[in-house]
Parts: C-alpha cells; structure tokens; sequence
C-alpha cells in the first residue's frame, strides 16, 4: 500500500488533468458560480459577449472593427477560457485529493466482523474465545462491518482487519497502519492507556483484540479523512470569506467605473460629434481585466491546495479553520519529553567522592546498572566503556545477584561475590536518589559524604538528575543523569523566535530542573511540575492576552487542552479522546510536526495575500492598454497613453483579455504548490513579496501584453 | 515652477507641522478628559452644555447609540437650517430684506452644511440673511465639524478598547471638540483675520464711490457686507468651506491680504494634521500617526507641486499665439485667469490642492479656469474620497479605514491574519471598509452618469466637450465625498443638481459614519493581540509606501476611465500639435 499522501505525485499528473478538465466544464454552472462573485461577474461577460456575437452575426455591422463578429467572438472565447481557467484550478486542487481519497477509499472496504452478543461473553475469557471456534460459535455473530454501531464489541484476531474504529477493551497486538499512515513498521496496540485507539481498515498481525466500536458507519476516522481530502465538507475559512468580501467589493467598484463608462462616452461623443460611443464588447472586455479574475480564479485552489500540503505532511486537519489558524499561532507549547528531549535521560558523567577514583567509581556504576534494563542503566555502562573502557561482563558471569527497583526502596542494583577463595566477599552495589542510597547506607553503618551531597545539589541544579552509587556503607560518588536535547532545536526555536512565535516548554519536572532545560534547548518559557488542570490554565491564560496558541497532545488527559488550544495535534497513535478533542491528527505521530504545520498554515496565507496584490497591480497595465483602444476614435490624442504602442485598438484589447486569461493557467502551479516561505520577521517578509508581487505585477504584464500583441499583428488579427 | 513657489510651498508645510504636533497633543488630551488648563477655563461652558441638555457625561454609548446620537443631531441640525432659510423673510436678522430660499436649494443647503460639505447651490450675499448665516450656517460649521471629530475618537477609542462594548459618549466628544478646539481656534482666527480687513459687522452694506466713470463722484458701488470674519475662522478650521460671499475666499472682504491667505491655509489643513497627531497620542504610539500623516503627505506634495507646475506653465492656446507666459518680476507668468493678482500662481495652486485634499471646498481662485492637469488634481483628490488630511475627522477616519484594507491585503503576505494595532480584521470589518470605499465612489459615477443622460444635466453647462464633463464629475465628486469646492461654470441651483448632489453628499456622509462607527463597534469588542517579530509593522516607510499605495491604487483604478475622458483628453487634446488654434 502506497503512502496516502504521495508527496511523489507531479503536480500536472495527466490523470489528474483529465478529470480536472472534465470538471472545469461541469462547474460552469452558474448555482456554483455564484458562490464565487469575481467569476460569475466574469460568466455572466462571457454569456453577455456570445449573444453580442450572435447578435453581429445576424445583423450588419455597423461601426469599425470593435463590432465585427470576429472581434465580438474572439473576446467572447477569451472570456469563456478565462472562467474554463479558473474552474480548472479548482478541478486541479481538488483533483490530487480525491485521488488521495480514492487510495483510502480502498482501505475502507466491506469486510466481516466477529461481534460478541449483548451481555457476552459471560464467564468466558476473551483469551479462550480465541481459542476454541465451538466457544466462538456460540457467543459470536458473523456480520458486515457496516452492521456495526457504536458500543457494539467485536473481536478481531491476526491477520484480519479492524472492521471500525474502537477502543480496545482487552488484549494486546501488533498492528499494521500503513492504510492510515503510510508507515510500513508495525505498532502495538494495547488497552489501558494511551495506545488503546483502533482505526478501522487497519490489519491485526499478530495476537487478538477486542475492541468496543467508537463511531457509526460513515463516522469513522477514515470516512472524515476521505470527506477532508476530497474537501466534500469544505466551508469557506474566516480568512478567505473576509477577502470574498474584499474582491466583491472591488468588483463592484470595477463594474460601476465600467459600466458608467457608457454614458461618460456617448456623452463625449454628443458633445465633440466625433467618432462612435465605445462598444459594449470592449466595455465587458474592460471590465473582466479590471476585475480580479487572477486571485478570485485562484482563491479557492489556494485554500484546497494547503490542505492537501497539509495531507502531504502526513496530518489530517479537521477544518480549514484549523490550517488558517496554525499560521496565527504565536504561541507553541511542547512537551519536553519527546519533542525537546529524546524520551531518555542519559549518563553524562561520573563525579567521584572524595578518596575515590573515577574508574573505580565507574566500575561499580556499571556492575550496579548490569540488569538494569532500563534506558538509563544501558545509558552507565555504555558511558563507563566508552570512557573508562570498563569491559561489559554479565550479570550471570559474574554470578550477579540482580537487586531491582521499587517503588519502596527506589534503588536498584546488584550483589555479587568477587574475589577468590577466602578473600571472596560480597560486594552489595546500589544506585538510587540521594536520600535512597544515604539511607541504606547508613543502615550499613556509614553516611553520605558532604562532597557528595553538594555534588547532588549541584547536578539538580544543572536541570540534570544526580545518581548517587554506593557499595555497602560507602558511597563512591554521583552519576550525573542528563536530559540530552535534541540537536538543531535550539536553532528552530531561535527561527521562531525571529516570526514572532514564543516557544513555551511543558514538563512534569520541578521548576529547578526544568529552567536549566529550558535555558538549554532555547525555549522562550515553560511550565514545571505540569498537571493537565495547569496545562489548561496556562492555555487559558495566553488566549486571555490575545494570544493563539498550537499543542501537540496524545494522552486521554491532554484532552481538554488541546480542545482549548485553538491547533490542537492530536498524535494518531494517541488516545480516540485526544483526536476528537484535537482539530487536527498527525499520522507521523511526530513530535516535531507542529512546526512545519505552522509554516503550512502561515504559507497558505501568504500566497493568498501574494496572488491578491499580484492581481490588483495587473489592472494598471491593463488600463494603459484597454482606455486608449476604447476612446480614441472620440478623443484621438488619448492615443498618446497607448504607452505600449499596441499595433491596433482590436489587437489591444484581445491582448489584455487573452494576458488575463493565460495569468491564471501561468499561476495555477504557483497556488498549488504555495509561494516561497522563509521564516524571516514580518518587515522583512513584507518587503520581499511586495517586491516581487506588487512591483512585479505592475510590470510584468507590460512586457507580456506587448509580446500578444506582436503575436497577434504577425498573425493577422487586429 | 519657481523657485518662489517651491520656497512658499516649503513654508507652508513647514508652518503647518510646526503648529500641527502641539495642537495634536493638545486634542489628544482634551479627548481623555486630561487637558486640566482647558477645563479649567471652559469647564463652565462644557458642564453647562451638559446640564442645558440633560447630558449625563460619563454615560457610555455603544455603536448603535452613538451612530443614533450622530444621526438625530445632524437631522435636527438640517431641519433648522432648512427652516431658517425657508421662514428667513419673516425673521429677523435679515437687513437686505432677501426673501425665502427655494424649497430645493433650502434642502440641498440644510443637508450640505449638516453634512460639512458646504457645496453652496446659491450666492451668499444675494440669498442668505444674517441670521441663515450666522444662527443656521455658522452653527454647523462648528457641529458639523465637531461630529467629524467625534466620530474619529469613537473609531479611535475601537482600536484602543479591548472587549469593550461602549465607544464613548458622543454629546461629550461633541461639546469636547466644539469647546476646547473649534472655539477658541475661530475666536483667535477671527481676531486676526478682522485686524487684517476682514469684515464683522451687521451692516447690510456699504457704498463705494469708484475712481472710473468720469465726473466728480464716479461709479455708486453697492458691497454687501455681514458678520463675515467669525463664520471665514470656522468655515476654513472646520474644513466646511461655505464662504460668506459668493467669490469665497477670492473675495477682498474674505481674504483680503497674503498674510490672510496663509493662516486660512494653514487653517484648512491644521486640524486633520493635527488629528494624526491626536491618534498616535490615543493609541499610545505617536509613530502610527505620524505613518498616516507621513503618507498623507506624500500623496499631497507631489500633487501640489504637479498643479504649481502646470498653472505656472501657462496654456498653450496663449503660448501659439506668442504670449509671453514666463514668469518675471512684473509678471506672474503662467495660467492667471481666474486667479487673484494678490495671491499669485503659487497661492492659487497651494490654495486648490489645500482645499481639496482637506475637504474644505473654500476656493480663492476659480478652479474652472485651471489647465486642464492643474484642474484634474483638486478633482482627483476629492475623487480619494477625502482622506489627504481631508475633513476634520472625517479625513482621518477615512484614511484610517485604508490603512485597514491595506494590512488586510498586505498582512496576509506575512503569513498572519491581518492585524491593525492589535485588532484582527476580518470579514466584518471588510464588509465596511468595502462600504466606506464603494460608497462615495459609486456616487461620483453615478450621478455623473445620470448627469450625462439626462437633459436636465446637461442644459447647464457652461462649457461643451472635455471641460463640461470635467464640471459634470467635479461637481458630484464634490459633494459625494463632502467637499463642497465648485469647478464653475455649472448651474447647480437647479431642482436636478440641487436634489442629485443635495443625495450624494447625504449618503457620502453619512452612510459612511454609520459603516466606520459599525466598524469601531466591532474592533471594540475584540482582544488586543500582542504585537511580536511576526506582526506586520504599522509605522515606518514600508507601511507609508504601502498605504500610499493602496489609496493611489484604489483612487486611479476607478476614476481612470472618467478622468480620460475629462482633463486627460483635454490636455492631450490642448497639447496635441496639431490641434492648436491658430
């Protein structure tokens, strides 16, 4: 199975364009139309220029070129590729989702499920269900997965698939989730904790579930992805209906400044008896180049492409509300472990107590953390062979008495007779927290050094974890323990840093340690000895001064933050409380995400603001070439703002509205794929895309009307 | 252009901003109750209005109420002025013993002094009495400018104000305005207008004896005289602009000398300069106003030395007849018909972009009788609708509505829901910047359209061709976006311009009172956002460009097609080789 998100996919994939033709034709239907003011006043021109063009047809006509048929038709033609532009870059961005669809339609098949009967199953364990089919048979109804409903149980073993999406009451499994997430490597699902979630699609590989069904038919995760990729259930964004209300408004302007341009000329005309009034075609021809056609017939790709950017990064948003507001975030709360840190804390350092040396210290940490298995214990003897060269032995020969971890003792460690013959005595090695270790010790009969508790304090202080390792009554010395930072964060946070986003770090460590981490990684703030009620409050209280703010959450008891954080990751490996309550669900399960979601979101913006300025700054060349072919047989000094030297006032106007219908077509890669971003402050961002979109479309479309136009003369036309 | 003009165009500007920052500060302080010498001078006049009106002043309005406050005081406004005019035969005050005013021309006069556009569909001397002039017109020079300013604090206070639900009270920005700034600024600038000849007086005229004629006594000159340096002081403080006479400020017992001149040009432009000042002031960061009054100034400039440029280049109709129109020191050189001898090429000029970009609409020179590109900036700077300095208050809150729609659309290439001093703008917003924009706009258009169709709009030209439409469309730009200026040359005081352009300034101001305080309404309600390294910059040489640019932008891209067809074809047409007469 192919990822769903395949980033690999050519942005003009022939198939894709097939269709999208298909569909620009279809979406000329002026009920669609209509929710798209800027192109509807331009179909409602292109209908107005095909009746001209009958009407010419029919008649005489009288008057100069401007009224011809071939004039009035080929204007006509132009306006109708220009409306045909348009809808095929929607058709285009919504074609790559569908697509995507389609690949998770696939996972979304009929198939069979094991559902226990009400009250079921009684007595029996779930464990020897499995094993006997006559006990199968009896408590089990063979049904379609889409019979299921919520609360119903089903039971799945290896090798079928999860019929819906459900929360696992019982067993453990591995899992594959590549229909969902692309990630071939198996997971292992388990009830209890955060890890119980299922989706339905995905296949049980190893062992048995059984799961209580969390979503209705047509409810599931998967059907939700389908809808958001196919953008079924898209509703315009805060941000967009606000620059809807923007075009209409300019386009009102556009068509009133058109529009009285009638009256304006027959009245020049009355007055100077010369020449004719301007004609209706080149009226509408005025009107559609002034309109602006180059972000209305972009708008809605725009939006369908940055969430099909956002599917590409593996993350499923649940509205574009949601990818909107990730480029407003100014505040991210990241979880230490995890996303700042590596989920382990590690051995950095052996500092002896006095009268002890460093190898022997790091001798006895080893053979204290030989069965250990913990990440931290690998983490000793690893640092004791990299640095004292002390050789790995084994526990079992050393006949090592392992000594493992409680909750009453919280040491661990080992005993073992070293030595030979008589000489032979028992050597009993602990690690453990400081007050842990001073307290067996002083049961053996000796005390915790004041070095070594100066040591302790000061290696809490660094934000690191002391260690504190004793043989018997003698305490040998401290293991610094240490939350490695990722590498490059410091960095990314700084970038943030420079786009106004405050980087806030959440940990359940004491304040002490988690300064000292903080100021380590880079991080703006952070909150110490976190409880999910903190969390909250800390979310309310940023929203509170006007700030958005972006968490990343897995947990059942994350859940109530990340539905108050306005972007809310859900991890898909995560609980099905924290996706429901997240507005967006990451299928890497990756930390990190939340940053390129930003850029996603703050990329979308941009190109939106880039293509409407682009589009506006058109209409001044557009001028220089429409206002003297339609006034100069009244006024023929006007000839004078022909400032490109346009062969004829026919060639000048199909040139304008042939370059205002090509813009779209030229730009359509440009809306899907985004603009270029590069975390810069907000001046600097500024300047560069009014440079290059509002400098830049004031002039390029000078040299590109002039270059119609010598296309047109060479051909003949005009 | 001269050294001369460059020099007094300098000083002008010079003066003006020397005497803009102070009075900002000052307004700033008298708008937050913290301007304690004032009050204490004129608490009595402030409390007493309060009390006369039963006013209680820490009673706080919101939108709708304050929009509703603004409404029915400006309807009453009209309604008395409209009966002062139409009852003023039998009133006193009325020593030239002129009769009632014409129904329309009482109407559109009551609707464009209410609405400080001040288009002046009569001759005053030969129409108003003493008392239309001073207890109708003179009183809402000052209230109609004291609601352009009160207005401007609501929208003010919307930015400021977080999660409020109240604008302030609007009976208290009124009375804040007319007592502490309008007031005593008239008082001092009719003072010194009377020392310079200005007339006060209520003697219906005088007789003058002229030297021509022959004889011993010459030709008996009849000159109306009247209360005229009170109401010359607010209507150029006010940016209302009605002059007392019909020749406005070209009068000699209007403006009588160049030092006169001056301080009513400086008097036009004070107060919307002053105001960006105040807003920087309000909003804690005097850098925003002084971005505004920064791009305000760059648009302004340019096209004040634009029209200096081509009045002082002459015609060239004059020029093909071998007319020696270069400047000298006996002769003003240039295009000086129509202008006054005292005030010359540079002050006619100054004066025409001054009282367009301000929408004050006092003329001292006849704009009809401009080059046709000298003409076409006062015309396109009303076409702006009204935001280079503009109304007092009005221009400023107009601006500020630009300034809104050019973070909208620049704001998004940050990569940020756009914000304007901490307020997200979003649709709602939009909604009403749209308005504010298409409003004016569509009412320039289309009534100049209907003008152009129908008889009744053309009959009364004076000029045919390019000229007469330029008069057609300065006429409605002029009262569509409440300047009140007249190019000339148009009968306006018949019942079609009367009515048509008595409408436009209606909906030109008032429709957009009611857009910009819907707008304060909503930014009041919303959370300050806390600016950071993401946050586009609201100050600063960028965002002017950027504004200068939007306002440029939006102004050419609708009124290209109209100004081609009017000052653009007769300047091509003017300057074409081939078409000079001979």
């Amino acid at each position: 199975m192919t990822t769903p998100a395949s980033s690999a996919r050519g942005l003009f994939d022939p198939a894709i364009v097939r269709v999208a033709a298909r569909d620009a034709v279809r979406k000329l239907d002026p009920r669609r139309m209509i929710r798209n003011p800027v192109m509807f006043v331009v179909e409602v021109g292109s209908l107005f220029t095909s009746a001209l063009f009958f009407h010419a047809l029919v008649a005489s006509p009288k008057g100069g070129a401007e009224s011809s048929p071939a004039f009035v038709g080929a204007v006509s033609a132009c306006l109708w590729f220009t409306v045909l532009f348009a809808n095929f870059a929607e058709a285009m961005a919504e074609g790559r989702g569908k697509a995507q669809a389609d690949t998770l339609r696939k996972a979304r098949r009929e198939v069979a499920a094991h559902r226990l009967r009400a009250g079921e199953p009684g007595g029996v364990s779930v464990g020897e269900l499995v094993a006997s089919e006559a006990l199968r048979q009896q408590h089990l109804d063979q049904v379609l997965s889409s019979a299921l409903r919520l609360d119903d149980r089903v039971l799945v073993v290896a090798g079928e698939l999860i019929p819906a999406d459900g929360e696992i009451e019982d067993g453990v499994a591995s899992v594959d989730e590549s229909a969902i997430t692309g990630e071939s490597a198996p997971v292992i699902r388990e009830s209890g904790g955060d890890r119980s979630a299922v989706t339905g699609g995905t296949r049980v590989l190893s062992d048995w579930l059984l799961v209580r069904v969390t979503a209705n038919p047509g409810e599931t995760f998967l059907d939700r992805m389908i809808s958001m990729v196919e953008g079924a259930k898209r509703h315009k964004t805060p941000n967009e209906i606000a620059l809807d209300i923007l075009l209409a408004g300019l386009t009102i302007v556009f068509l009133l400044a058109t529009v009285t341009v009638l009256p304006f000329s027959q009245f020049a005309v009355k007055v100077t008896g010369a020449g004719s009034a301007v004609g209706l075609t080149v009226l509408v021809a005025l009107l559609v180049c002034l309109i602006p056609t180059t972000i209305g017939g972009l708008l809605s790709a725009i939006g369908i492409a940055g969430m099909d950017r956002l599917i590409q990064a593996n993350v499923i948003a649940t509205s574009g509300r949601a990818v909107e507001a990730a480029g407003d975030v100014d505040v991210l709360l990241l979880d230490k472990t995890g996303t700042i840190t590596y989920g382990n804390r590690q051995a950095t350092e052996f500092l002896p107590a006095p009268g002890v040396s460093e190898g022997a210290l790091a001798e006895a940490a080893q053979l204290a953390s030989l069965t250990d298995e913990t990440p931290e214990g690998r983490s000793i003897v690893a640092l004791a062979l990299a640095r004292y060269q002390q050789p790995v032995r084994t526990a079992d020969a050393l006949g090592a008495q392992p000594v493992p971890f409680t909750a009453q003792t919280r040491m661990s460690g080992v005993d073992l007779l070293a030595g030979e013959g008589p000489a032979r005595q028992l050597r009993q090695l602990r690690k453990g927290a400081a007050d842990a270790v001073d307290r067996f010790v002083q049961d053996a009969g000796g005390e915790l050094p004041a070095r070594v508790r100066a040591q302790v304090e000061e290696v809490a202080r660094q934000g690191a974890t002391p260690l504190v390792v004793a043989e018997g009554a003698k305490v040998l010395g401290v293991v610094r323990l240490k939350d490695i930072v990722k590498p490059g964060l410091r960095e990314r946070f700084a970038e943030l840093r420079r786009i106004g986003i405050r980087t806030v770090m959440i940990t359940g460590d004491n304040p002490l340690t988690a300064a000292a981490i903080a100021a380590e990684a880079g991080v703006d703030d952070f909150l110490a000895e976190a409880t999910p009620e903190a969390k909250l409050a800390l979310i309310r209280q940023q929203q509170q001064q006007g700030h958005l703010v972006a968490m990343t959450g897995d947990g059942t008891n994350d859940a109530p933050a990340l539905a108050q954080a306005d972007v809310a990751v859900a991890m898909n490996s995560g609980t099905q409380a924290a996706k429901e309550a997240g507005n967006m669900v990451d299928l890497d399960s990756s930390p990190t995400k939340l940053l390129s979601i930003v850029e996603i979101g703050k990329q979308l913006l941009m190109t939106r603001g880039a293509l409407t300025t682009f589009s506006i700054a058109n209409d001044i060349s557009k001028y220089f070439a429409i206002i003297p072919a339609a006034f100069v047989v009244t006024y023929p000094s006007l000839g004078a703002l022909n400032v490109m030297r346009l062969a004829s006032p026919v060639s000048a106007v199909l040139s304008a509205v042939i370059f205002n219908a090509l813009i779209i077509i030229a730009l359509i890669p440009l809306a899907l794929r985004g603009i270029r971003y590069r975390p810069a402050p907000a001046p600097v961002l500024l300047r560069r895309n009014l440079l290059v979109y509002g400098l830049g479309g004031v002039v390029l479309p000078f040299p590109c009307i002039k270059l119609l136009d010598l296309a047109l003369t060479a051909l003949g036309i005009g | 252009m001269t050294g001369n003009s460059l020099f007094q165009v300098a000083l002008f500007l010079a003066l003006l901003l020397l005497l803009a920052v102070p009075l900002g500060g000052y307004m700033a302080r008298v708008y937050t109750g913290t301007a304690h010498g004032a009050q204490r001078l004129g608490g009595w006049l402030e409390r007493g209005c309060y009390r006369l009106c039963g006013v209680r002043a820490d009673e706080e309005m919101s939108w709708r109420r304050y929009a509703a406050a603004v409404l029915v005081f400006n309807l009453l406004g009209a309604l008395v002025v409209y009966a002062l005019q139409r009852l003023q035969g039998v009133l006193p005050g009325n020593p030239a013993q002129l009769g009632a005013v014409t129904p329309e021309v009482s109407f559109n006069t009551a609707i464009s002094f209410a609405s400080n556009t001040n288009w002046q569909a009569y001759g005053g001397e030969t129409t108003m009495a003493h008392l239309t002039q001073m207890l109708g017109l003179g009183v809402q020079n000052f209230v109609s400018a004291a609601t352009g300013m009160a207005v401007l604090v609501a929208l003010v206070r919307g930015l400021t104000r977080s999660g409020a639900r109240a604008l302030g009270s609007f009976w208290v920005d009124l009375t804040r305005s007319a007592v502490y700034v309008l007031l005593p600024l008239s008082l001092l600038l009719a003072l010194a207008l009377v020392s310079q000849g200005v007339v006060q007086t209520f003697a219906a005229s005088a007789v003058a004896h002229s030297v021509e004629g022959g004889g011993g006594g010459g030709v008996e000159q009849v000159l109306a005289l009247g209360p005229a340096a009170s109401q010359v002081a607010i209507k150029q403080l006010g940016t209302n602009g009605g002059g007392f006479f019909n020749a406005n400020a070209a009068h000699p017992f209007e403006n009588p000398t160049p030092l006169t001149n001056l301080l009513q040009l400086l008097a036009i432009l004070l107060i919307p300069a002053a105001l960006c000042v105040t807003f920087g002031a309000l909003v804690k960061d005097r850098r925003q106003g002084f971005a505004v009054l920064a791009a305000m100034m760059v648009v302004f400039i340019p096209l004040t030395l634009v029209t200096v440029g081509a009045e002082q280049a002459g015609t060239p109709a004059l020029a093909a007849l071998g007319v020696d129109q270069a400047p000298s020191d006996l002769s003003a050189g240039g295009n000086m018909e129509g202008k006054e001898v005292r005030f010359g090429i540079a002050n006619s000029a100054l004066w025409a972009t001054s009282t367009t970009a301000a929408s004050n609409g006092s003329v001292n020179a006849m704009h009809d009788s401009f080059t046709p590109l000298g003409g076409m900036v006062p015309l396109w700077l009303m076409q702006l609708g009204e935001i280079i300095f503009g109304g007092v208050g009005s221009g400023l809150y107009g601006m500020l509505v630009y300034a809104i729609l050019a973070v909208f659309i620049a704001g998004l290439m940050v990569g940020r829901t756009p914000e304007y001093l901490g307020k997200k703008i979003e649709a709602f917003e939009l909604k009403m910047a749209s308005l504010v924009v298409l409003l004016p706009a569509a009412c320039v258009l289309c009534g100049t359209a209907l003008a152009c169709v129908l008889p009744a709009g053309n009959s009364p030209l004076g000029n045919p061709g390019t000229h007469g439409f330029s008069e057609i469309l300065y006429a409605f730009s002029s009262g569509a976006n409440n300047n009140g200026s007249a190019f000339g040359g148009l009968t306006v005081s018949g019942p079609f311009y009367a009515t048509a352009i008595g409408l436009v300034m209606l909906i030109g101001r008032y429709w957009l009172i009611i857009a910009v305080l819907a707008m304060a309404g909503a930014l009041a309600s919303k959370r300050h956002v806390p600016a950071s390294a993401g946050t586009l910059p609201t100050h600063g040489p960028l965002f002017v460009g950027l504004l200068v640019a939007v306002v440029v932008l939006v102004g050419a891209l609708t009124f290209v097609p109209a100004l081609a067809l009017g000052p653009v074809a007769e300047h091509l047409t003017a300057n074409a080789p081939s078409e000079v007469l001979p």
